[in-house]
């Protein structure tokens, strides 16, 4: 029983520990941001290798999630004779809550995972180490200039994501199933609101940015130096952010929608 | 005034005392040697002196400096004058040699890239390795990646070099060219320099001053004549890599014996 309570205070203890390095560390990164300014072919690399990479999932996601809502929405609308609104339901769903949340949940298995995996070897490898006795910290060479990388490519991909899947609801709406285009289209820009949807989307896909980086990169960084730990925390990114997606969406959603 | 100057160090892991009171002085211009059976911590004292480890008691001042109340930027101004060889060599895998050794300069001076490039292949012949520039550190072998190491701790001119065992895997031929470099390097610049080694010929050879670790202590110290005079059985069984004698080769533990007839299984 002692023994019982006394492994929850200590893994309550680690809990907070862990958070408490993870905000010290998302501390040491920021301060670490404004000299990338100086230096931004450093963060255009990560660019590449974060966002760019990440580009083709979410393309062949975005359409996919498109056509099928095209499809889904389709055989509900036609039931009220409002198959002519296909487009505002597709535009908005993907706007609003698939694009960046299913973007960003596709970014931290992409992106995240790959992230936290190269942090953790450069972590055991003594790269990391071997740069700090060379006097360059490896938190402000390595670590800010893959932070602000993930924080500009998440809003982008999600924004591409919900293009994408606008278009593929459009292929299955009116190619397939003949819905008209015009009317799709001009009811798609009349419901779509620039603050309430588009903005409050754009919004939401920056912090999941923001917090898949950091979860990505602090794991990596924390990471146990052996072959199994870099596993662990790679499987732990992913999981980690896929929880923070989903709460966090919840919370802005009803910040954004809930007085509607 | 000794340019490193350690006072009664005490370090832990666990429970374990891998120092318990240790002073040792480095001096200015001089070759040191550390040495010590496997596993004394002689790597544990380099991250000490570079303050990457914290020791849990005792003080550790270079340059007059104490290294651990020093503020971040402080200790990474300090660190720009130490240059340190990993064991494991610990070159970035994902750029080539010549960018390895080329990356402290790129990163602490605004140097033209012409100027980058003399640099880089003025460190690399002298280590041998001019042509192996465009390898990849994975093409690389043990003792090779270890000798672009060493060009690359050595990039900047620091006043200070700790080698972790810079002549491990190295053939005869190699291996006198880096004892070689090592003692023109610190008669030429003036630096200092601090050697983890565990090939006592070679050491004593440059080594103006040797202190033997073991158990957390310094054993014995002083110049390799003295040393190879020493009355110590421990020392002389060291110095001459004698099998049996005071030294112990295991890790400490229980006995062999005991341990293969009552020792638990585990699951
Ligand atoms: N990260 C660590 N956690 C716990 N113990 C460690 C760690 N690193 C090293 N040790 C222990 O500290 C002791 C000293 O290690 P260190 O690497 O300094 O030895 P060394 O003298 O450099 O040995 P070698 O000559 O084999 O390189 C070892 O006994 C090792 O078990
Ligand atoms: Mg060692």
């Amino acid at each position: 029983m002692i023994d019982t309570i006394r492994s929850l205070g200590r893994w309550g203890l680690s809990v907070f520990e862990r958070l408490g390095r993870g905000h010290l560390l998302l501390l040491a990164i920021l301060r670490g941001v404004p000299e990338l300014f100086l230096r931004f072919s450093l963060v255009i690399q990560q660019l590449f290798s974060v966002g760019v990479h990440s580009v083709l999932i979410i393309l062949i996601s975005g359409l996919f999630v498109g056509m099928v809502l095209g499809l889904q929405g389709y055989n509900t609308l036609v039931d009220f004779g409002a198959e002519e609104s296909l487009g505002v339901l597709v535009a908005l769903s993907l706007v609003r809550e698939l694009g960046p949340v299913v973007s960003a949940l596709l970014f931290a298995g992409r992106a995240g995972s790959a992230l936290t995996a190269e942090i953790g070897l450069m972590k055991s490898t003594e790269q990391l180490s071997g740069m700090e006795m060379m006097a360059v910290d490896p938190v402000r060479r390595v670590l800010a200039p893959r932070f602000l990388a993930g924080f500009i490519s998440m809003p982008l991909l999600a924004a591409i994501f919900s293009a994408v899947g606008v278009f593929g609801g459009f292929l299955v709406g009116h190619g397939l199933l003949g819905v008209d285009d015009g009317a799709f289209w001009s009811q798609m820009q009349a419901k779509t609101d620039w603050y309430e949807d588009v903005l409050n989307g754009v919004i939401k896909s920056i912090v999941f940015g923001f917090v898949v980086t950091w979860i990505a990169l602090f794991e990596g960084y924390d990471a146990t130096p052996t072959s199994e730990g870099v596993g662990r925390a790679t499987t732990r990114t992913v999981v980690h952010s896929a929880f923070a997606i989903l709460g966090l969406d919840f919370v802005l959603t009803a910040l954004m929608f809930g007085d509607v | 005034m000794p340019l490193v100057k350690i006072r009664d160090l005490h370090f832990y892991r666990g429970n374990r005392a891998i120092f318990d009171g240790v002073n040792i002085d480095i001096h200015r211009g001089k070759i040191t040697a550390i040495m010590g059976p496997s596993g004394t911590g002689k790597t544990t004292l380099l991250s000490l002196i570079g303050g990457q480890l914290r020791p849990d008691k005792g003080t550790i001042e270079v340059d007059g400096q104490n290294v651990h109340t020093l503020s971040h930027s402080e200790l990474y101004a300090l660190r720009k004058r130490m240059g340190m060889l990993f064991q494991s060599g610990a070159l970035l895998t994902d750029i080539n040699v010549f960018d390895n050794v080329a990356f402290p300069i790129r990163e602490h001076t605004k140097l033209p890239e012409t100027m980058v490039r003399d640099l880089v292949l003025m460190k690399l012949q002298s280590v041998g390795l001019r042509c192996a520039r465009n390898l990849m550190p994975s093409e690389l072998s043990g003792g090779m990646a270890r000798r672009v190491a060493l060009a690359r701790a050595v990039t900047l001119d620091p006043m200070m070099i700790m080698y972790d065992e810079p002549f491990t895997g190295q053939d005869p031929i190699s291996m006198g060219t880096l004892v070689n470099l090592i003692h023109r390097m610190n008669d030429a610049m003036g630096l200092t320099s601090v050697i983890v080694s565990h090939d006592v010929a070679e050491t004593a050879e440059i080594a103006d001053y040797i202190y033997l670790l073991s158990g957390g202590k310094v054993i014995e110290k002083g110049s390799p004549e003295q040393l190879k005079r020493s009355s110590s059985q421990w020392v002389q069984q060291f110095m001459q890599g004698l099998p049996d004698g005071p030294v112990p080769f295991h890790y400490p533990g229980t006995d062999f014996a005991d341990d293969l007839l009552n020792g638990e299984v585990s699951a």
